[in-house]
Formats: C-alpha cells, sequence, structure tokens
C-alpha cells in the first residue's frame, strides 16, 4: 500500500488533452507487469489516480498513457522530466494473451483505449508465431485524435497483421473510413469459433463492439473487456469499485464478457 | 458491356443478393448494370432523383452533404461487400446526401423504376428486398446514433 518513488524519464504529449509519462523506480528496480495490469500513480500533494499500464511488459521503462480529467491528471501532466511520482501495483486481472495463443486476435480500442490494449499487442507481435490471425482494429473521434498514430502505421506496414482504423468524423482530404469501430468487425478476417477479442473504450462503444462480435460468432466466453469504475484503494479493500459481485480492481479491469455481461446490463451499476 | 447472365453471375458474387434464390436473381439481373467509377468521381447528387441503388464489388464511397461555399461535411464511407441508395425506395425519390467515389470503384446499379415494377407483380419479391434492406438502414441509422454521443469526447 505504499507508494514507491518513480522518476519522470520523459513526458510526450500524444493529443490534445492525453500524455505519456515515461517512469523508472528510483532504487533503478525493473518494474514487472503482465498486459492490462494498471498502477495507481500517486502525485505528492494531490492524490491517486488508476492509471492503466501503456508500455511493453518485455522491457522498460514503466510507460502511461494518461488523459487530463481531474484534479491528479492534471498534476501528472504538469509533471517535468526529474520530478517525482508514487506508484503502487500492478494491480488487476491481465488481458488474456496466454489463453489467446494457438487462436485468432481481435483487438479493438476505441479513443483513448488502445493505451491499456498497446502492452497486448506488443506482446503478441513478439511471439506472433504463437497466435493465428491477429487483427488491431481502432476508432477515433477525428483525424486528429488517432492515439498512437507511428505505431498504428508502423503495425499496419508488418504483412502479418491486419490494421484498420475509423473515424466518427472527419474533413475533405482524410482517406480512410469514417463510421464506427463495430462496423471495422465486418471487414475483418478471422474464424469467429476460433477467435478470442480484446476489447477497450467507452463503455456504450464496448457494449456495440461485443454485440458486433457476438453477430459474427464469437462467443462470450471468449470476449475480454476492461471495465472502468471509480478506484481508491486497489486492493479490494475500500469497495468504491465493486461491480456486482467482483472488485474491479481486483478481478478486472479485464473481465470476460460472459463474467460481467448481467451486470453491465444493469443501470445502477 | 456485361450480358444479363454475365450480371446475374456479379450479384451472385455480392453479399446483398448471395442467399437470394436463382430465379429472383435472374429476374433482378434484368434491372441490373455494371458500372465502373474513377477516383472523386460522382456517383449521385442530392437532389436528384434516387433511380438506382448500388452495390459495390469493388473500391470505396463517401457520402458528404454539399455546403455552400464550403468543402461538403464527410458523413460516412462505405466499401467493397456494401450497397447504399435508399431514397428509391421513399416518395419522392432524391438522393440524401451526395455519393463520390474515393477510389477506383467498380459497382452494379439496379433499376429503381425497373424494381418498383417487379415488386408490384410479385409482393413476395417486395418482401424480400425489404427483407434485406431493413437490417441495413437499422444497422446504418444506429451507428449515426452511436456518432452523435461523441464518446470519444472531452468528458463532462
Amino acid at each position: 500500500m505504499i507508494p514507491r518513488p518513480f522518476r519522470v524519464l520523459r513526458r510526450r504529449r500524444e493529443l490534445g488533452d492525453t500524455f505519456t509519462l515515461e517512469l523508472e523506480a528510483d532504487d533503478g528496480t525493473p518494474f514487472a507487469f503482465q498486459p492490462g495490469q494498471f498502477t495507481m500513480l500517486y502525485v505528492f500533494g494531490a492524490g491517486e489516480a488508476p492509471i492503466s499500464i501503456s508500455g511493453d511488459p518485455a522491457k522498460g521503462p514503466l510507460v502511461h498513457t494518461i488523459r487530463a480529467v481531474g484534479t491528479v491528471t492534471d498534476r501528472l501532466m504538469a509533471l517535468k522530466p526529474g520530478d517525482h511520482v508514487g506508484v503502487r501495483g500492478p494491480f488487476g486481472a491481465p488481458w488474456p494473451v496466454e489463453k489467446a495463443r494457438g487462436h485468432d486476435v481481435l483487438i479493438i480500442a476505441g479513443g483513448v483505449g488502445l493505451a491499456p490494449l498497446r502492452p497486448s499487442i506488443y506482446h503478441i507481435l513478439a511471439n506472433r508465431q504463437d497466435y493465428g490471425r491477429v487483427a488491431i482494429l481502432y476508432g477515433a473521434r477525428t483525424p486528429k485524435d488517432i492515439l498512437f498514430e507511428k505505431d498504428l502505421i508502423k503495425w499496419r506496414s508488418r504483412f502479418d497483421i491486419y490494421v484498420d482504423v475509423t473515424v466518427d468524423r472527419a474533413e475533405v482530404g482524410w482517406q480512410g473510413k469514417i463510421g464506427v469501430v463495430p462496423k471495422l468487425i465486418d471487414y475483418a478476417s478471422f474464424s469467429p469459433e476460433d477467435a478470442v477479442a480484446m476489447v477497450c473504450g467507452p463503455e456504450i462503444m464496448m457494449n456495440f463492439t461485443v454485440q458486433g462480435l457476438q453477430r459474427t460468432g464469437v462467443a462470450s466466453e471468449d470476449i475480454y473487456v476492461s471495465m472502468e469504475r471509480s478506484m481508491k484503494c486497489a486492493v479490494g479493500y475500500c469497495g468504491h469499485c465493486q461491480f456486482g459481485g467482483r472488485f474491479v480492481c481486483k478481478d478486472g479491469p479485464v473481465f470476460s464478457h460472459a463474467e460481467v455481461a448481467a451486470h453491465m446490463s444493469v443501470r445502477e451499476l | 458491356m456485361v450480358e444479363v447472365d454475365g450480371l446475374g453471375k456479379l450479384l451472385k458474387e455480392h453479399p446483398f443478393f448471395a442467399d437470394w434464390s436463382d430465379d429472383y436473381r435472374e429476374l433482378l439481373a434484368g434491372c441490373a448494370m455494371n458500372h465502373r467509377f474513377g477516383a472523386g468521381e460522382y456517383v449521385a447528387r442530392e437532389g436528384q432523383p434516387a433511380d438506382k441503388f448500388y452495390l459495390i464489388r469493388h473500391g470505396s464511397v463517401v457520402l458528404e452533404y454539399p455546403v455552400p461555399g464550403n468543402d461538403p461535411l464527410l458523413i460516412e464511407t462505405l466499401h467493397e461487400g456494401e450497397v447504399f441508395g435508399w431514397s428509391w425506395l421513399v416518395a419522392p425519390y432524391q438522393w440524401s446526401f451526395d455519393v463520390r467515389a474515393m477510389e477506383l470503384c467498380r459497382m452494379v446499379s439496379m433499376d429503381a423504376t425497373c424494381l418498383r415494377g417487379k415488386c408490384e407483380a410479385d409482393h413476395s419479391l417486395g418482401y424480400e428486398l425489404f427483407k434485406r434492406f431493413l437490417p441495413i438502414i437499422s444497422e446504418r441509422m444506429q451507428a449515426s446514433r452511436i456518432r452523435l454521443l461523441d464518446l470519444y469526447g472531452p468528458r463532462k
């Protein structure tokens, strides 16, 4: 429960309100984590926030991509190289990259939801021979809001992976797709009965994406979503993130859709 | 010029007509015509008679709304295997948007007057057409509503 001191190595602005922090432990020890896990980042004098890890699990530094939406994340955005933060974690259930071995993989993200999925992409690409067809489907608000655009272009340039991007709206000059993320499922080539899907983004987007996947025949237990609820302690103690009979911090944030389908339709949750 | 037999084969290859009976496909091939549009070419214009709908065999199109004195507003893109144009189903049968080819496109058009005539003569044919168009219209409307939600916009 005690935050470890980490030093900011680099801060990079990704989009208008989204930035990436690269951190290194003061004592130099590497930070081990699994794709999909998160940490609690503590800004001295401001508080803590749960932030998904967005870097490569096979190598340092510890990378977080953060959208500034409140007091703590605004203060995180103001940090400079050399500043310190406290880090607790890693916490949470990871993406099913091991279960997905031998299967087709669909990685479907909306907006900043690509950040928590990027570690699983790194892992899968580093072990490409262990997976079937791999597709990355991504949607953003406009072309200017495409996160990790350089990564998407680099992934797309590979011959062994399918990448498709759409935006909600665009201006004349945009030569890509305009439409919703679930529609991209129709254009991808995969075996529904043999696929594992990992979905992250706004919950409404995840709902429609899950429906789209199920329409093609992907089973609910093979679709994984990353739930977001207010998290405080991150260790399943305070109860803030309770979601039905589960804690998002401890039992999630990654769940199979089969586990949480009933609760996702309960408005009060 | 592709003969009717060839058009029947093209219809069979397109997902919209893939599960139709051979008899209906042959009947509808008489309303079909093959087209090719170059990149940037307009397939349809807002307000013009909607006398066809199109099956995209290859390529992509963008639906746009013209804005006087400004660049058009882009609505949606559609791609290989999809269909566009349902204003032919609803009076006054006018295109609601411009449709522009984003790249070289090959399409099959279905003549609306021909189709409406055949549907009046055979209501079962009409039912089959509506049964296939309604899910497409429903999906497009839902997609438009999702985009209206601006899910990726700044949190309030």
